[in-house]
């Protein structure tokens, strides 16, 4: 675009470091205060959730350290409240804060390895369905298109069903991750097929396929060496808005009660465990998860945003 | 356009036979339906008996013929936990979801409309940047939070509202029960339609403001101004009648999906509609409600497209044109 942020020409060598720090995203993300406080929280909410065992007061899923008669404990600034339970305790006496470290961890991972699967799921159609065209073209783009027709939480709540009825005799406990990593990836996948077809479509006709095509190099290979890093770039946006999208789904269904089991809560059976509770006046096991889930979500939901504008040529 | 219309309407029917081809899929071989019906106890000859009654040993080809002839007549069977015709489960329970999806639909309109008018007016205004901070929030909040927040303001902290349940009821005629008519019904019906209504908003919210934006950078508005018209007229006589086309557009394309989102809404406040119905029978593998609803919100949403298309092919001249020389 600009000559001044192509210092790769310059005959300094510049460091990588360098060139990040200069380029025109990173002052575009300096100049917005709310982008950088999205991305502080998103990045401490990760770490928190990375290094959940260690920050946490106790292991909530340990029988050994959880005692029923702590159960329901207000937060400790309350009256009745416990020094030893910051922000009180749930209904079986786990600590609130670190049932929260533990179900941000478990919410991350699920959305992180819903994203995934859609994106690769979606990448590896969308390459296919580009690169060959004809009836493989129409077969894919046409599931694509009566797919996008129904909300994404429908075909999630669907497959969850479906994939659970097949799974029959197997333990809710150890599949749950899994079946709703899955179950995201089948409904989030539409939109980076549409995105990487649409490019590829572009490149497949470039002198650099030719070429490769005429070297003798498979398919596979032409597709994933070569044509991916051209078209992978508008990938970045959708992955970032698709985090925020895919959590509150996980969420969702956890609510719901066919998403993670209480054994194993995420953000989502925290607040539908605290639900239960809300008319008995213990609402601190609904609104400390539920905070949770809503800071995360928006700071995602405002760090998509700002990347979508800040690598939007038009815009700048 | 015949031509178009013609084809519109086989592209529709693909995707509603691709629909049922799935809710067969999943009636046929995700669990057993005989396996569902008959107890531990049933002589086998009896599951077989029972196996040749429904078919099941039919060829496949015939096995789905005979799906989709039943699903066109409304009929998908058996309702494995309830031991009840889904068509009458669904039917019971549709008035409630359609009341719910309704009002809220009316909800977000009213709401949103003015509030997008408004930001788009009064850009820098202190009351339009609250609307857009709280929309942003509106798009980020999961709609079970909304709803819990609000049963727990309204219903918990203040009592002024029920938090679950659509009241009294009254029946008209022999399938339909309102609650629109009895007090505790409509108040029933307040927190729930907001909850549902609120994604909706925010995004005709946005909508309508971006248009709006849009139509009053144009020459026909500036040109407006120079004939000094009062700006009242120019904002609401030219500038949004010019922007609701594409406001109309979206809200009833968001129609089909307010009646799969309500599944959300009717589990937080025990809204007796199809989609805690459909969400029950997810719970404990339902197959045919699942399968069943499956195909109505599929026959829904192709309904509501196929018309939605078809309107803009009857409104803008452009797209007629387009389409009579292709």
């Amino acid at each position: 675009m600009s000559s001044i942020d192509t210092p790769a020409a310059a005959p300094v060598r510049t460091s990588r470091l360098r060139r990040i720090l200069d380029s025109d995203i990173y002052a575009s993300f300096r100049s917005s205060r709310v982008t950088m406080a999205a991305a502080f929280i998103v990045a401490a909410m990760m770490l928190a959730a990375l290094f959940a065992p260690l920050l946490a007061t106790m292991n909530p899923f340990d029988p050994a350290q959880v005692f029923l008669m702590n159960a329901s404990l207000p937060p400790s600034w309350l009256a009745n409240g416990d020094a030893q339970f910051i922000i009180g305790t749930d209904d079986q006496g786990r600590d609130l804060y670190s049932a929260i470290l533990y179900g941000l961890r478990v919410s991350l991972a699920v959305g992180f390895a819903g994203v995934a699967l859609a994106a690769t799921l979606g990448i590896g159609l969308g390459l296919i369905a580009g690169y060959f065209g004809g009836r493989i073209d129409a077969i894919i783009m046409r599931i694509a298109d009566i797919q996008l027709t129904f909300p994404a939480i429908l075909i999630a709540l669907l497959v969850d069903g479906v994939v659970h009825a097949l799974l029959k005799g197997t333990s809710r406990e150890d599949t749950a991750f899994w079946v709703l990593a899955l179950s995201i990836g089948l409904s989030f996948w539409v939109q980076y097929a549409r995105t990487i077809r649409g490019s590829t479509l572009v490149e497949r006709n470039k002198d650099y396929v030719q070429a490769a095509r005429l070297v003798g190099l498979p398919a596979p290979l032409i597709m994933i060496r070569h044509v991916l890093p051209n078209v992978i770039g508008p990938v970045l946006v959708i992955l970032t808005i698709n985090l925020g999208l895919a959590i509150i789904t996980e969420a969702t269904l956890s609510f719901l009660g066919v998403g993670l089991p209480p054994t194993q809560p995420s953000l989502g059976t925290l607040i539908n465990i605290g639900n239960q509770y809300l008319f008995s006046g213990d609402w601190w096991i609904v609104a400390f998860p539920g905070t949770t889930l809503a800071v995360l979500v928006l700071a995602v939901n405002l760090l998509g945003d700002w990347l979508r504008d800040a690598l939007n040529p038009r815009l700048r | 356009m015949t031509a178009f219309i013609l084809r519109r309407l086989l592209q529709s029917l693909g995707v509603l036979i691709a629909v049922a081809l799935i809710a067969f899929l999943m009636f046929r071989f995700v669990g057993d339906p005989v396996n569902q019906m008959v107890g531990i106890d049933t002589p086998q000859a009896e599951v077989a008996r029972l196996r040749q009654e429904l078919g099941l040993n039919d060829p496949i080809l015939v096995q789905i013929a005979r799906f989709i002839a039943n699903a066109a007549r409304f009929e998908f069977g058996i309702s494995y936990q309830f031991r009840l015709p889904v068509t009458q489960l669904l039917a019971e329970r549709a008035p409630a979801t359609l009341e719910l999806a309704l009002v809220s639909a009316i909800f977000s309109l009213a709401v949103g409309i003015p509030m997008g008018v408004y930001t788009a007016l009064r850009r820098d205004s202190a009351l339009a940047k609250a609307f857009q901070a709280v929309s942003l929030i509106g798009v980020s909040l999961p709609t079970f939070l909304i709803g819990i927040l609000l049963i727990y303001l309204f219903a918990v902290t203040l009592g002024w509202l029920p938090s679950f349940g659509r009241g009294q009821v009254v029946r008209l005629g022999s399938g339909w029960s309102t609650g629109l008519l009895t007090v505790s019904g409509l108040k029933a019906l307040i927190l729930p339609s907001i909850t549902l209504g609120l994604f909706q908003m925010t995004l005709i919210m946005r909508l309508v403001r971006a248009e709006m934006l849009e139509v009053l950078r144009t020459d026909y508005i500036k040109f407006a101004r120079a004939r000094g018209l009062k700006t009242r007229a120019i904002h609401f006589g030219h500038a949004l009648k010019n922007t609701l086309v594409p406001v109309i557009t979206i809200a009833g394309l968001q129609l089909g999906s307010i009646i799969a989102f309500a599944i959300i809404t009717e589990t937080v406040f025990q809204w007796p509609g199809m989609g805690l119905l459909f969400l029950k029978a997810v719970q404990s593998v339902d197959i045919p409600i699942m399968a069943a609803y499956l195909m109505m919100i599929g026959f829904l949403f192709v309904v509501i497209n196929l018309v939605v298309d078809l309107l803009y092919a009857l409104v803008d001249p452009r797209l007629r044109a387009t389409i009579g020389s292709a």
